[in-house]
């Protein structure tokens, strides 16, 4: 360390450090206190309650139904995401691959690519007002004009209690896959070529090179991209919040736990509730990722 | 992280090389027709819904969701747009560009210099405030949200700039250190050094010689921030009810829509939301693409 560098130092991280500490850390430190408290929000006074609200989490119908529909997303938005998302890089990969080289992209790669992304660099309100309008449910509205054509009968999407989390859940793979799939397609283009020539001058079909070739250097990059997907499906607040009427949606078919931290933090008045369930919340995160980075952990392959 | 930005310069280049004599013709084998038609049918999914927005911008509400909601405009209504306007789309506009101007100036210059110091000083602590600022790309926002907002409100900064400013720095900063931590990493150390022994002082090198050097990485993560600060919606709905940013005006335009009925406005003004981030994607895709891709590989 030469001289005077130690004030420099702190003089760069004085102010950022400062601003994380009071806007990011700190709020984060307090959810975690006021989870232990009845406070309301509103009033200055609050007492310490323990575990109380836990309790009560344990047995709110509403949260219940959120948590519920959470998991469901949780599941089917990685698996569909990724599977398509991996069906496409292929593609688009495999699809040009003449006669030695493994990997080489198909025409109008970069045109899929743009194409494919751009619901990711959308605000969600936008997307949401889009989507809420493709799946209105009146028999003029977009998907049922078309689905009207080909002699399906209406659907009530948004409106029917049985497919409303579904359609917000089509919506979230919908954005997703285009951003897995620029994701997924760099890892394959990083794969050296000689490993596909290899396989291709020992015979190797297609399928037995992405099976055996392309699939497990991938790993690390579909591991990755599980985690965050996982992050996306406990969310869906936004999504939630302004496609679906309520918001919740018929007979709260759409509640999720952001919703519900966001509807008792400031509107009911149960700001330490709220926070009780945001902890519940962190925890989950943090047992998905855990979870998910030991369950897929493999050798790690140096190329 | 670097690595994946090459590579995906690389796969972006077109890759025609010159195939081997004999080489089977590349667009009419079955598996190029296969790849080709599910390719084209999800390129139209994603595109087509934000072309028929556009389109329904200049439409009235009756062709929106009249008895034949794919045709075309009888009448260009642009009025759609002035309507729009005066139901506070310019306000909400000027306030994104407000907040996102600040937000994005003071992410880069924070994020840059917290990263420089860290990738480039030995001092004690340095690894534990790297790995607190790369927790905060992991946690859920809405874990802070209540008490996010009582801070804020402590401050007096509910439904101002510069309450929104702060907090959009704040939540960007992980990503913004995380990312020019990786670059700062890989600029040659030998540079910094010559500058010091010339006698310039430790921020003279990072303003005049480190920064301009870090250029590209400056422009993905900036661009990276100005579409993710434009996009926020979760921090400004709570954070700012009496100044709406644009992303949050389109949703509360799509609340009032259950009395007022006036579609083609909600879509001219969904239009004035999405066309300036669609002209910085098409602009800049593939440093949105390393972008965001960078986010998520860590």
């Amino acid at each position: 360390m030469r001289h005077g560098s130690y004030r420099f130092v702190a003089s760069f991280l004085a102010i950022p450090l400062a601003l994380y500490a009071i806007f990011v850390i700190s709020p984060f430190a307090q959810a975690f206190y006021y989870s232990l408290t009845d406070w309301t929000g509103i009033s200055p006074k609050f007492n310490f309650v323990g575990l109380e609200n836990f309790k009560t989490l344990a047995n709110d119908a509403v949260f219940r139904t959120a948590l519920g529909n959470n998991v469901i997303l949780l599941i089917g938005l990685p698996t569909a995401t990724i599977l398509l998302a991996l069906f496409f890089a292929y593609l688009l990969n495999v699809g040009g691959r003449a006669n030695s080289a493994g990997v080489q992209g198909v025409r109008g790669n970069g045109f899929y690519k743009l194409a494919f992304f751009m619901p990711q660099v959308l605000s969600v309100p936008v997307i949401a007002v889009i989507w809420s309008v493709v799946l209105n449910s009146q028999d003029s509205g977009l998907a049922n004009s078309l689905l009207g054509r080909i002699g399906l009968g209406p659907s009530g999407f948004l409106a029917d209690p049985n497919l409303a989390l579904y359609c917000v859940m089509w919506v979230l793979i919908w954005g997703s896959v285009g951003f897995y799939l620029v994701l997924f397609n760099a890892a394959m283009s990083g794969i050296p070529k000689d490993i596909f020539e290899a396989a291709i001058i020992d015979g190797a079909s297609r399928l037995s090179t992405f099976f055996r070739i392309t699939l497990p250097l991938l790993w690390d990059t579909i591991q990755t991209s599980w985690v965050y997907l996982a992050i996306l499906a406990l969310d869906a607040y936004a999504l939630v919040a302004v496609m679906t009427a309520g918001p919740g949606g018929p007979d709260n078919s759409t509640q999720v736990m952001g919703l519900q931290i966001a509807d008792n933090g400031f509107q009911y008045g149960r700001a330490g509730y709220a926070s009780a369930m945001g902890v519940v919340l962190f925890f989950l995160t943090l047992i998905i990722a855990a979870v998910m980075l030991r369950a897929t952990r493999r050798d790690r392959i140096e190329y | 992280m670097t690595l994946q930005l090459d590579v995906e310069g690389k796969s972006s280049v077109p890759q025609q090389v010159a195939h081997p004599v004999g080489a089977k013709d590349r667009s009419f084998s079955p598996v190029n027709v296969f790849s080709h038609t599910a390719l084209i049918a999800w390129a139209l999914l994603v595109t087509v819904p934000f072309v028929w927005a556009l389109i329904a911008s200049l439409k009235s509400t009756g062709e929106i969701f009249g008895d034949s909601p794919w045709a075309l405009p009888k009448e260009l209504l642009w009025e759609n747009f002035s309507r729009a306007w005066g139901k506070g789309v310019g306000d909400y506009l000027l306030n994104s560009a407000v907040v996102v101007t600040g937000g994005v100036f003071g992410t880069m210059l924070f994020g840059s210099m917290v990263a420089y110091v860290l990738a480039r000083y030995e001092f004690p602590g340095n690894r534990f405030i790297y790995y607190l600022f790369a927790a905060g790309m992991m946690f859920p926002t809405f874990l802070a949200i209540v008490p996010l907002f009582f801070v804020v409100q402590n401050f007096g900064m509910i439904s101002t700039y510069q309450g929104l400013i702060l907090v959009y720095i704040a939540y960007s900063l992980p990503f913004t250190v995380f990312f020019m931590h990786a670059f700062f990493r890989t600029l040659p150390q030998s540079i910094a050094e010559a500058a010091l022994v010339d006698g310039a002082s430790h921020s003279t090198t990072f303003f005049r010689v480190m920064l301009p050097m870090a250029k590209p990485g400056l422009l993905s993560v900036g661009i990276f921030n100005v579409l993710g600060q434009w996009n926020q919606f979760v921090l400004p709905s709570f954070l700012s009810p009496q100044k709406p940013v644009l992303s949050q005006g389109i949703a509360t335009l799509l609340g009032s829509q259950r009395y007022e009925n006036d579609w083609g406005a909600l879509f001219a003004a969904l239009t004035i939301a999405m066309v300036p981030v669609v002209a910085v994607y098409l602009i800049f895709y593939r440093q949105v693409q390393a972008g965001l891709t960078g986010a998520t590989l860590k």
